[in-house]
């Protein structure tokens, strides 16, 4: 393969910036900025590094360019009849596929298939000492060395900029249904869980305001078998199809909701949680996904009580959408954990250059 | 205090100045570990230690200093700790059962057995998890889960044996890796403990973490980052009914590429093997199965889910492999015709035992269009190495286990099988393939790691390693070739991903 231009200009940045010790802001399409610490330090820009490397549907891998448009990727999956599993939310046109890995967001199917992270097979990244590493690679199984390309999955780029990505890909199900039920929230999290034990083909499920809606996902019997079994209404897929897109990309009724609340002074919190853990007596609505282990809520209460709430089931709560994020993306992290922390980024960016802030202050 | 193990080494003191020095290091760590640890839990005779020589890779063997079995957590902790202060590298060890001397002891550390650790925590039904301590077997958390309907997806072929703690040490796989995926996508929450004996968790029973998630990096890391002694995996259904196909194929590359139409054709089987002539006649003298001793290859593929389900990928699947051109399809009436044609594949290792006195089983992955281009180089090689070669397949996923036959006793048949064997994974690397897909790199596969990984990402894995462990003390000089023993090895890097730039390789 020729040399990428937009690669040796990338490298030659990360040099400059790792000399003169200037912090770096690496940039895809920029939709995700308002996820995360404030992005501060000069503009890295990752989009020109674009294009699908290599696409084999009879190998489930695809190898794509950081720089790749996410909706550029997906239309070429979807002409094969494969896709995402995972669903990486698309705030907006311009997501980059190396946004999607370094955010590590996962859309409404993550409870039922898994995150980004276990998706990603191989990486090639520029670390703080401006080297070209490639790690894991293009096959399923593979335990050579220690798998850094899916630690780089929802490491806010605080490692180093990510240049391609191999992605397991699989086939569209061949057969979707969504239903609807009406329930109460702590019916819905006992519900979810019962199914969840049965060999049900259950793909995602969101609760709001009284109603459970699930979508069955599989081969065209397993997903009647099982639409007999839960009984429910029926959605149209003309009306299913962009409820569960709204739901991914954040532009559904309860998000755009959350927005508006956002720009009057609330917070847009994430709570991952136990998927078992009962509802959470907090105020504001909340929005239940991931069979009950992810669930949101705007609310203008203080930082705390979300944390102290999410902690006391076992989970972790994350300001998502804010304008005043003083209190931090995520939890504080617990001192062992934080050390390596610490250590890790010294292990890749001894210079501190990139992303400073953006996961956790500090880092 | 005594010299590390990298002073001896390279001052080459005499044999009987070195067995002095180990004797009184030896003292030295029994005298400070006798306090922490019941006078049973601790091990330092020659002949206590042997059974901890070697794990399932019995051609590589070593004495460890000692031999530590905590019975508790805080034991765990408090040897740590003392291995720590007095710099003892210490070896982890669950059942001993890996395949790559991933828990080979190390001549002047502790072997810290967590064998001992045996409990199943908890069994959550509703949250379809099991808390069980790092010892506990693989199959035995399954048999725990099984009243519920649920169990633990993966399944390496030693389950009855293996533990969960060298399941994670190795992120291992089996045969259901494709669809179930490996252990790291059924394991929720690490606990154990760090170099300096500090408690640590990694994940929860959430589905994610604040900051970083390091389970990636901890599930499969072979034991060098951190000591496991308890883990939370996901428990999944059980399929109400599983069947299985056995095709025969008369040549290797339509084996190959039906391998490929099956995934082409949006089917993700439940599992999908392959086995060649060689090995299909060795296993059918072992186990009398019925297996087509004509067919030059033959592929079982499996479906489960719900009975529709079943039955409805059956046919699609029978419809790609007769298209592929196989010569003999068989559909399992029941689960007893199922498990008979799994028994061949199951017993793969036992059968090639019995026909050889030593085999060597390797485990590199390829792209699965390479199955029979890597099957064609094996043969070529069996001529150039002049020993035989038994192959089986995880085909779904591409991951090869040639079993090379062998005899140990012979010191050339020896080396020319371990130069068979790098050869195996060299030639699977070229192939845009990896040198290990679920038996780990241990020491067995220390070489080839240089043809797979540039010094700078080889130094960028030691840099990790010590993120976790500064001092460099657990399992140390496995995984990762120093520089040294890479430029001894000679063989260059193979380039990989976007790498477009000629790099300044000087090994």
């Amino acid at each position: 393969m020729e040399a990428d231009p937009a690669l040796s200009r990338l490298i030659n940045q990360v040099q400059v910036a790792a000399s003169d010790r200037v912090p770096l802001d690496i940039r895809g399409g920029g939709s995700k900025a308002f996820y995360g610490g404030e992005p501060v330090g000069e503009p890295l820009d990752v989009a020109p590094l674009a294009g699908i490397s290599s696409y084999e549907p009879s190998e489930l891998v695809v190898t794509v360019r950081a720089g790749t448009r996410l909706s550029e990727l997906e239309a070429a999956l979807a002409e094969k009849g494969q896709c995402l599993p995972f669903e990486p939310p698309r705030f907006g046109a311009s997501g980059t596929v190396g946004g999607m890995v370094a955010a590590g967001l996962a859309g409404p199917a993550r409870a039922a298939v898994g995150g980004v992270r276990d998706y990603v097979l191989g990486a090639t990244m520029i670390n703080g000492r401006a080297e070209l590493l490639s790690f894991g690679g293009q096959v399923i199984k593979n335990v050579a060395g220690y798998d850094v390309s899916r630690v780089l999955a929802g490491s806010m780029g605080i490692f180093g900029v990510i240049c391609e990505v191999s992605l397991k890909v699989l086939p569209m199900p061949p057969a979707s249904v969504t239903l609807r039920l009406e329930m109460d929230a702590g019916n819905a999290i006992r519900r979810l869980n019962e199914w969840g034990g049965q060999p049900l083909p259950l793909n995602a499920s969101a609760w709001w305001d009284g109603m459970l809606v699930l979508r069955l996902s599989g081969a065209v019997a397993a997903v009647q078998a099982a639409h007999d079994k839960i009984g429910g209404e029926l959605i149209a897929p003309a009306a299913a199809l962009p409820f569960w897109q709204g739901l991914r990309d954040h532009s559904d009724e309860f998000f755009v909701g959350a927005s508006r609340a956002v720009d009057g002074g609330a917070a847009l919190w994430r709570l991952s949680v136990p998927a078992t853990a009962g509802p959470l007596k907090l105020s504001g609505e909340q929005l239940l996904e991931w069979g009950g282990a992810q669930r949101w809520i705007c609310t203008s209460a203080p930082a705390q009580t979300l944390r102290d709430a999410a902690a006391a089931v076992g989970g972790h709560a994350v300001l998502f959408r804010a304008r005043d994020k003083t209190a931090g993306t995520f939890a504080p992290l617990k001192p062992a954990l934080a050390a390596v922390h610490q250590k890790l980024k010294q292990a890749f960016d001894p210079e501190r250059i990139f992303n400073p802030g953006r996961l956790v202050p500090g880092l | 205090m005594n010299a590390p193990a990298a002073a001896i080494t390279l001052a080459a003191p005499s044999s009987q100045a070195r067995s002095a020095e180990r004797a009184a290091r030896q003292a030295e760590v029994v005298a400070a570990l006798s306090p922490l640890l019941p006078g049973h839990a601790l091990l330092w005779h020659g002949e206590d230690t042997v059974p901890y020589e070697c794990d399932g890779l019995t051609a590589y063997r070593q004495l460890p200093l000692l031999v530590a079995l905590p019975e508790t957590e805080a034991q765990v902790a408090a040897v740590l700790k003392a291995c720590h202060a007095l710099q003892v590298p210490v070896v982890a060890r669950g059942a001993g059962t890996g395949l790559s001397g991933g828990a080979m002891p190390h001549p002047l550390g502790v072997t810290l057995s967590l064998a001992k650790f045996n409990k199943i925590v908890m069994i959550d039904r509703l949250a379809r998890t099991a808390t069980v301590q790092c010892g506990v077997r693989n199959l035995a958390i399954s048999e725990a889960a099984a009243p519920f309907g649920l169990y633990y997806a993966p399944d390496p072929s030693s389950q009855i044996a293996c533990t969960i703690g060298g399941n994670v040490a190795e992120n291992s796989g089996g045969v259901h890796c494709l669809k179930y995926g490996l252990t790291l996508h059924n394991v929720l929450r690490v606990r154990g403990f760090t170099a300096t004996g500090e408690p640590i968790e990694f994940g929860s029973e959430a589905l994610d973490v604040p900051g970083l998630d390091l389970l990636p990096l901890v599930v499969g890391s072979e034991g060098m980052l951190a000591v496991t002694t308890e883990v939370t995996v996901k428990l999944v259904p059980k399929p109400a009914l599983a069947r299985c196909i056995m095709a025969s194929f008369d040549d290797i590359r339509k084996a190959g590429d039906a391998v490929a139409a099956v995934i082409a054709a949006g089917i993700i089987p439940a599992g999908l093997e392959m086995m060649d002539k060689p090995m299909t006649a060795a296993v059918e003298d072992f186990v009398h199965a019925g297996y087509d001793l004509t067919a030059e290859a033959i592929l079982l593929c499996e479906s489960d889910g719900t009975p529709e389900e079943v039955a409805e990928e059956i046919d699609r699947m029978l419809d790609v492999l007769s298209g592929c051109g196989a010569t003999r399809l068989e559909v399992s009436r029941d689960e007893q015709q199922r498990l008979t044609f799994w028994s061949g594949r199951k017993n793969a290792f036992p059968a090639s035992g019995r026909i050889s006195p030593d085999y060597m089983c390797m485990d590199s992955t390829i792209p699965r269009k390479r199955l029979a281009d890597i099957l064609l180089a094996i043969a070529e090689m069996e001529k150039k190495y002049g020993l035989k070669c038994c192959n089986v397949f995880h085909a779904g996923d591409g991951n090869l286990h040639p079993l090379i036959l062998f005899d140990a006793n012979d010191p050339d048949q020896m080396h020319r099988c371990e130069l068979f064997g790098a050869d195996i994974l060299e030639t699977s690397v070229a192939m845009g393939g990896t040198v290990t897909g679920e038996h780990g790199v241990g020491v067995e596969k220390l070489s080839s790691m240089c043809v797979q990984f540039s010094p700078a990402e080889r130094e960028q894995m030691f840099a990790i390693k010590r993120a976790f462990d500064s001092a460099e003390l657990l399992n140390p000089g496995k995984v990762i070739p120093t520089l040294q023993r890479c430029a001894e090895y000679g063989k260059m890097h193979v380039k990989k991903g976007l790498l477009p730039f000629a790099e300044l390789e000087r090994f």
